[in-house]
């Protein structure tokens, strides 16, 4: 195709990508070095009977007129990425010198809010993603023994949790983990433990938003597999038998090693969806125990006054843990491509 | 893989159908239940006393004197207006899924058709683009939207879910293109056409199934989207699932928590029919990526 008929085929999309894609990152490094201006104080002599006093205060409209004119605030340079809320350098530094044990560093480094969210962010997508390939596998393999009839409603029904707006979903379950749902009420029955609740500890909300996770995102990984399983090699899969191969065998050194690209799509998808998460902690009203980087992102552009430079420097950081996370495919497809111009 | 060999032994065979059964069950149990409650009181939904007065409907039946209620839907969609952000949600996703597969369909071709090395750049890009967490990019949108007095508008966040949506799109229908053998739109070319002649008489009558493929998936995204609704849309133009999350934050009295419920069923459901209707080629585009590897 001649460049210039490629060039006004891609043009609109490809606008659009530039416009709302690649400008907002721009934006979104700009407005984490810029900070909101400070308030405009206003120094007034306010003499009484018992003599003048300098009052120094607020001038509310002075401050408000320069905030208008120049919403982007005022220059801060890389200030607000070192500050507490994020990487927090100077607090980091100080709980390493006082270190006592390495656990006791980790937990000091959890009470900040940036390493808390990359914590959480970190362990739920290599946790979830693994987990998520493993089960998918397993219930392939199950739907794919079933009867031909059952087939198309299994599949139907393991759809379900993948295709429900994550956010429904997790509020869905969190209703039946409520203390007083039916989830919730089974746990107590079960641990004998009436005071049991899922959103009290730490490490039973990340357990349950994990296991949401892998409920979620298991559909995706099963219906990849149950589609590879189809194109298994019926012949190859027939010669290791010939060869005695018993049925793990066959499926460790046949079915596995045939499903290995898929494993690799999927693990691919899986980590840029996961190291995302973000609508399970607000449909588990789960912030006070487990918080993701993009929910802190979230959480400074909702509230009443909404600290853009704080958002944006997150975002940045985050993108630069995209950036790490996706390196080796890329690394990889460039090597592939450098192989086949060759 | 019907071979006799190839027949399971009957404790595996249970096992693997177990197995399903129970998947089966942890699969469609929270939306069976979900959608059980929210025909009763919260009373019920919530049991405080003992969790059979979910599946009778106790207090169901004291408070309204039937073993089912509408309450919870009339709750949200009269007294709510949830019905507001219903129609907001038909707006944003029928657009947005019309614009995106426009301007898909054309730079998909182009990709699938081009054999330059920018092509296989531009793929590259879209793929990191599709990893950027939708915040990120909204954290961007919001001091300029609201600087040029574009924010919580309906438009704007079409536009905005169109593009979001372009680097999957782009994949998808690149992909499918690349199945639509080269030889029709050469010889079209052949004859005289020029390639938009090609694209528009011999492309466009053959590409429906992976357009309605990628159709579906843009709609899924749109229709799912919390990040970039709840954010960059008013009060008065929200859709369904931030509607839904105002209802949680604003909500907690006894009774409201059942419109939340109720909506939350009402949102769903169009999911089911999508899923009922399409299941063919919702499986076939999720696998389409990955054969494609």
């Amino acid at each position: 195709m001649a460049h210039r008929t490629f060039f006004w085929f891609i043009l609109p999309s490809l606008a659009a990508m530039l416009l709302f894609i690649a400008l907002p990152l721009v934006s979104v490094a700009v407005q984490s070095l810029h900070i909101e201006h400070e308030q405009v104080l206003k120094v007034t002599k306010n003499c009484g009977p018992f003599g003048c006093k300098e009052e120094t205060t607020v001038n509310a409209e002075a401050t408000q007129m320069l905030r208008d004119q120049k919403p982007l605030g005022r220059f801060n340079g890389l200030n607000t990425y070192f500050d507490r809320g994020h990487l927090a350098t100077a607090e980091v530094a100080q709980a390493w010198q006082e270190r006592s044990s390495l656990g006791g560093f980790l937990a000091d480094l959890y009470n900040l809010p940036l390493y808390k969210a990359i914590g959480f962010t970190l362990v739920y997508t290599f946790v979830v993603t693994p987990l998520v390939i493993l089960l998918g596998l397993v219930i392939a393999l199950g739907v794919n023994r079933v009867t031909p009839i059952l087939k198309g409603p299994t599949i139907f029904v393991s759809l379900l949790p993948m295709i429900v707006t994550p956010l429904i979903g997790s509020l869905i379950l969190f209703w039946m983990i409520d203390a007083q749902g039916i989830i919730g009420k089974s746990l107590q029955y079960l641990f004998d433990d009436p005071e049991l609740s899922l959103k009290a500890s730490p490490a039973l909300t990340w357990m349950t938003l994990i296991v949401y996770g892998i409920w979620h995102s298991a559909p995706f990984a099963f219906v990849v597999f149950y589609a590879g399983l189809q194109t298994v090699n019926s012949d190859s899969l027939e010669a290791a038998q010939i060869d005695g191969a018993n049925r793990w065998q066959q499926l460790r050194y046949v079915v596995i090693p045939h499903l290995m690209p898929l494993v690799i799509f999927i693990s691919l998808i899986q980590l840029m969806d996961n190291f995302r998460v973000f609508e399970p902690i607000v449909g588990f009203s789960a912030q006070a125990n487990a918080t993701s980087l993009s929910f802190i992102i979230f959480n400074d552009l909702r509230g009443d006054v909404m600290r853009f430079n704080s958002a944006a420097a997150t975002s940045v950081l985050t993108i630069l843990g995209v950036t790490i996370l996706l390196l080796p495919v890329l690394i990889r497809t460039w090597r592939d491509f450098k192989g086949k111009a060759i | 893989m019907t071979s006799r060999a190839n027949r399971a032994s009957k404790p595996l065979m249970i096992a693997s159908t177990g197995f399903v059964l129970i998947w089966v069950f942890i699969a469609a149990f929270p939306f069976v239940w979900t959608l059980w409650g929210s025909f009763k009181v919260q009373g019920d939904f919530f049991s405080k006393a003992d969790w059979r007065y979910a599946l009778n409907g106790t207090r169901t039946a004291i408070e309204t004197g039937g073993l089912f209620t509408g309450a919870g839907y009339e709750g949200a969609w009269v007294q709510q207006e949830f019905w507001r952000a219903a129609l907001n949600t038909a707006i944003v996703v029928l657009f947005t899924v019309l614009i995106s597969l426009t301007l898909g369909t054309l730079g998909g071709y182009a990709l699938a058709r081009s054999g330059h090395n920018y092509a296989f750049w531009l793929l590259m890009i879209a793929l990191v683009f599709r990893a950027m967490p939708h915040i990120t990019l909204v954290s961007g949108y919001l001091l300029p939207f609201f600087e040029w007095n574009l924010w919580g508008h309906l438009p704007t966040t079409i536009i905005v879910l169109v593009a979001i949506n372009q680097p999957f799109t782009l994949w998808m229908l690149h992909s499918f293109f690349l199945n639509i053998p080269k030889d029709l739109d050469e010889s079209a070319k052949v004859d005289g056409c020029t390639q938009f002649q090609a694209f528009r008489h011999v492309i466009i009558p053959v590409m429906w199934p992976g357009v309605i493929t990628t159709g579906l998936f843009s709609f899924l995204l749109a229709y799912n989207d919390f990040a970039v609704t709840s954010m960059l849309l008013s009060k008065d133009n929200q859709t369904m699932v931030p509607a839904i999350a105002g209802f949680l934050g604003s909500t907690f009295e006894e009774g409201n928590v059942m419109f939340a419920v109720a909506a939350v069923v009402s949102a769903t459901a169009p999911l089911f029919v999508l899923v009922m209707f399409f299941q063919r080629q919702i499986v076939s585009g999720l696998t389409a990526g990955a054969v494609k590897g």
